[in-house]
């Protein structure tokens, strides 16, 4: 029996299409998930995420915990409410999961983590803080729920809903956050549109959906919050990086720091990590099918693989994530078998879509 | 769900049509878009192909997965609605008006071994 948010009701109501994600019962859309995609570009949509978790971290050692447990660095973080996007990395440097780390006070941090790597990441830190001698003390907030409000209206549309939430959060930065009473509101997101992500009690959680419906905040499923990570350049889980594959491979490089001295796990080995791959984006050149994953990509340099690959409602276009050999540029031309049957696609570095705009063309 | 009597059905989400000219009209079934998603592409087979009963000669993708096209009984290819794979989302708006392909079938008597909207209904769970 799949696990259920707290807004599973209000999906159902709504005659949303749900599936099981991770192990919990999902809108996949709620009609037309192209429509959805375009909301999000163009005015305000959300998203339940509420199968993500959030992890709190206290004590006055979090940082130092945190400082050894990420692959970024947490020490980029000098002002309470920023966040810092992460891989959690194993010792042989494959990618446990990707998380977005907040610093709220000196002895207070959170992670959010992904649903279905959830349970794993808390025994994989409770491990790591009984072997660093319980630097910390961890709290899984299974009792607080998640909405993602994106798009270019998506915070005039939140201030609407939520009473006083504007003065709150107003001069939020990207990837910064604030508590606003119950309500801890971040400017985040997986969309590549500006718009907050909020956490806040469970039993809350109806009514501010409700209230984002009712000034006109679209619901948006799994299925749009695919395409719109994927024109945005932003890994999935599971797909675009996975547990055998090192950072360095999966086009995050950038959020590992090597430049520090600090240790932190899976940094030894990163140091004769193999660099003989890269993940980049992909553009077909024809109308001749959908990249999909697991489709092979024939290059110069020797073959690769789609990681992740859709139809871009925004370019009306087929996009993909590709491993590739190295070596491979932004700019080539390279062959996808779809069906057996070579396709052109020409490789581009993401993002594909930004802010609405289109990057590629 | 919408069913029209006067169709015939696979047990793989096509419709059938007899036209008055003795060709097949052939599409895919309202479940089928309603299960696909948002279409976005479109394959079909050329004009002039034989094809077996239960081939699969073509291939519609939505945004989120794809799904083989099969055809209902044997015979010719005569005409492709070139109109559906210029824009898919049109038989997201009404399966039934848009045709993919019609077929000349070899043996005519063949439509009777499809099932009609009652025997597709209990197919798609729908009875």
């Amino acid at each position: 029996m799949p696990r259920q948010t707290p807004l599973n009701a209000v999906h159902r109501a709504s005659g949303a299409k749900m599936v099981d994600f991770g192990g919990w019962d999902m809108p996949l859309s709620y009609g037309s998930q192209i429509e959805e995609h375009h909301a999000v570009r163009r005015d305000a949509g959300m998203f339940d995420v509420s199968h993500m978790l959030a992890v709190d971290l206290s004590g006055a050692e979090g940082r130092a915990f945190l400082r050894y447990a990420l692959a970024n660095n947490i020490d980029k973080l000098s002002v309470p409410g920023k966040a810092l996007y992460s891989c959690l990395l194993s010792p042989t440097a494959g990618v446990l999961d990707d998380l977005i780390a907040y610093f709220l006070r000196e002895d207070a941090f959170r992670l959010v983590v992904n649903a279905a790597t959830a349970d794993k990441d808390v025994a994989w830190l409770t491990a790591l803080n009984a072997q660093r001698g319980q630097m910390i003390s961890l709290k899984p907030r299974r009792d607080l729920a998640m909405i993602a409000v994106q798009g270019p209206n998506a915070r005039e549309k939140l201030w609407q809903a939520l009473p006083g939430s504007r003065a709150a959060s107003d001069t939020l930065k990207p990837f910064a956050s604030t508590q606003f009473a119950d309500t801890f509101i971040a400017r985040t997101g997986y969309t590549g549109e500006d718009g907050f992500e909020i956490t806040l009690p469970q039993s809350q959680a109806v009514a501010l959906w409700n209230a984002l419906a009712d000034v006109g905040v679209r619901p948006c499923g799994l299925g749009a919050r695919d395409t719109l990570r994927l024109e945005a350049g932003m890994n999935l889980y599971g797909q675009d990086m996975t547990e055998a594959d090192n950072p360095l491979e999966s086009g995050l490089a950038w959020t590992v720091d090597l430049l520090s001295p600090r240790d932190f796990v899976g940094k030894a080995a990163l140091a004769g990590a193999a660099r003989t791959r890269q993940l980049l984006g992909l553009l077909l050149l024809d109308k001749g099918g959908v990249l999909r994953s697991h489709q092979t990509v024939r290059t110069a340099q020797g073959d690769g693989e789609i990681t992740s690959g859709t139809f871009s409602p925004t370019l009306a276009q087929s996009i993909a994530l590709a491993r590739l050999p190295a070596g491979v540029a932004p700019g080539d031309t390279v062959e996808v078998e779809i069906r057996a049957k070579p396709h052109a696609a020409r490789v581009v570095k993401p993002p594909f879509v930004r802010n609405g705009k289109a990057l590629v063309s | 769900m919408e069913l029209p009597a006067n169709l015939k059905y696979t047990e793989s989400h096509e419709w059938v049509r007899s036209e008055a000219d003795g060709t097949l009209a052939v599409g895919i079934t309202d479940h089928a878009q309603e299960a696909l998603g948002d279409l976005v592409f479109i394959e079909l087979p050329q004009v002039g192909r034989t094809v077996k009963a239960g081939e699969a000669i073509g291939v519609v993708e939505s945004v989120k997965a794809a799904s083989d096209i099969y055809a209902p009984v044997a015979g010719d290819v005569v005409a492709i609605n070139s109109g559906v794979t210029e824009t898919p989302e049109q038989v997201n708006a009404d399966a039934y008006a848009n045709w993919f392909y019609k077929l000349k079938p070899a043996n005519p008597g063949d439509t009777g071994k499809l099932l009609d909207a009652t025997a597709y209904a209990k197919v798609v769970g729908d009875a």
